[in-house]
């Protein structure tokens, strides 16, 4: 057993656990947080997505041990434009995917601010407009089994555009 | 998931330490193929020593122009550092085209390095598989293999090796450093993997208890100019069929510098030495470009299922070569 304890949604969190609990499994069956979901379990789907100190990551795929002292913000601790536009915009049929399209969304917009280059942003240029193909490609990690992704994106160019007029005003 | 003892690593003396002399212990990075592995029962290790928190995390510039990347530079956070999206395009758009982004958060440089291949026989553990299992077969032979290798393959194992970011560095000549309680090793990158064989367990030339502390980049003018395709079976998030990473000069209309490599091929980052000796000196035209590419994958060897990958792995080269010349007009 290990001792491990996470801030979570900005409050610290303390467990023993053995060592191959993932850190999904964590915040589900130790923490009680089932907004994130065990898709696939393997990467592959990312459902599970959280975000890490404000970065997103598969939380299927990681360990809990290994998050020791960090900060975890799962969709029960986000608050944001971004849940109602993707209301707005039907980014969601069965809502399985969502906490995890959030997230990672979430943890996009913070890349995409910092100037992080996708595969299709020409590597000696700055991102330029987030466009569909930027963000069909930065999302190419989350899958949507309903087929949501048109309204996905749409609410994610929506809160962007927020964003943008939030810097400029 | 087996149960395993946990170690959690702050230096490498404490991390080389703790896996000398258990030869069932792991180093454990960013997770991503490792725990995945785990989970199957694929990979069993006894001890995982926890190597998230060692402070190699620079990437800095060296002073013969070159460039140092920690062995826990985040592939994600390496794609966006200024020092590789300007002196080596290729690599940040290499790393930029493998996995998700989630993923990429998480991989580190030396845990791409240490991938397995996503062979499906390997991760069956119902199949025969002679990197799996040594000595039980290879069902990719007679099975599906349509992602499987054409060069430097053996009877025993048809795999791939998945990194992208690993090509990007074949062709750049990278060096790997590693160190172990023996001390420190430098591996040229085109040495660091090995061919099937008869063992084709063995994938490295790194010993058991070697840790992969950085990668260190040469400096490379030619790398200015360079390029990374990959073809797929989706836009986005899936392994490479094929993939060419590539760096050209063209002086006049002569090939005056070139270096090529290739992925989704082998179970090596595969650097096409023989398409560079028939491309250096030569004119830069479509017909040397297409003779260079066919000197190459004459030693193919496929499968009906992965016949396809020789044709398409030299229109690959062709279209990225010819990219390069454009692409360098214009600078």
């Amino acid at each position: 057993m290990v001792d491990v304890t996470i801030r979570v949604n900005g409050q610290a969190r303390s467990l023993d656990i053995p060592p191959q609990v993932s850190l999904l499994d964590a915040l589900r069956e130790r923490f009680g947080l089932t907004g994130p979901k065990k898709g696939c379990d393997q990467g592959a789907c990312g459902a599970c997505t959280v975000l890490a100190d404000g970065e997103r990551i598969n939380s299927c795929l990681a360990l809990a041990v290994q998050y020791d002292g960090r900060e975890i913000t799962t969709i029960e601790g986000v608050d944001d434009p971004l849940q109602t536009a993707f209301v707005r915009n039907d980014g969601l049929q069965c809502g399985y995917c969502t906490p995890g399209q959030i997230c990672s969304a979430l943890g996009m917009l913070a890349e995409y601010k910092d100037g992080a280059p996708s595969a299709v942003t020409e590597p000696d240029a700055d991102p330029g407009e987030l466009t569909e193909e930027e963000i069909r490609e930065r999302m190419s990690g989350n899958l949507c089994r309903c087929g949501a992704y048109n309204g996905i994106v749409k609410a994610i160019q929506e809160t962007a555009a927020l964003d943008t007029e939030e810097v400029s005003s | 998931m087996k149960s395993f003892a946990y170690v959690s690593a702050r230096d490498v003396p404490t991390a080389v330490s703790a896996i000398a002399g258990s030869p069932n212990a792991k180093f454990l990075g960013g997770g991503t193929n490792l725990v995945d592995l785990m989970r199957g029962n694929i990979e069993q290790p006894d001890t995982i020593v926890d190597i998230t928190r060692l402070p190699l995390t620079g990437v800095d510039l060296l002073p013969d122009g070159g460039v140092r990347i920690g062995a826990l530079v985040r592939n994600s956070h390496l794609a966006a550092h200024p020092l590789i999206r300007s002196r080596y395009p290729v690599l940040s758009q290499a790393i930029l085209l493998g996995a998700s982004a989630q993923l990429r958060n998480m991989a580190t440089v030396g845990g791409n390095l240490l991938q397995r291949t996503r062979c499906l026989y390997f991760y069956d553990t119902a199949a025969a598989c002679n990197k799996r299992a040594p000595g039980s077969g290879c069902d990719a032979i007679g099975g599906f293999n349509r992602n499987h290798a054409i060069l430097g393959v053996s009877d025993n194992c048809l795999a791939t090796h998945p990194s992208d970011m690993c090509v990007a560095l074949a062709m750049l000549d990278a060096t790997v450093e590693v160190e172990s309680t023996r001390g420190v090793r430098r591996i040229p990158m085109n040495e660091f993997h090995v061919l099937p064989g008869d063992t084709p367990h063995v994938e490295t030339s790194l010993a058991a208890d070697e840790l992969v502390t950085a990668v260190e980049l040469p400096s490379v003018a030619v790398a200015a100019n360079s390029r990374y395709r990959k073809v797929r079976d989706r836009a986005s998030y899936a392994f490479a069929l094929v993939s060419v990473a590539a760096a050209l000069e063209v002086t006049g209309t002569t090939v005056t510098q070139v270096r090529l490599a290739l992925g989704g091929v082998s179970a090596k980052p595969w650097r096409a030495t023989k398409a560079e000796e028939v491309l250096l000196g030569a004119p830069a035209t479509e017909e040397s470009f297409r003779q260079a590419a066919a000197a190459e994958l004459a030693a193919a060897t496929a499968r009906p299922g992965n016949e396809f990958k020789i044709g398409l792995a030299e229109r690959t080269i062709v279209a990225v070569l010819r990219e390069l010349v454009t692409k360098g007009d214009a600078a």
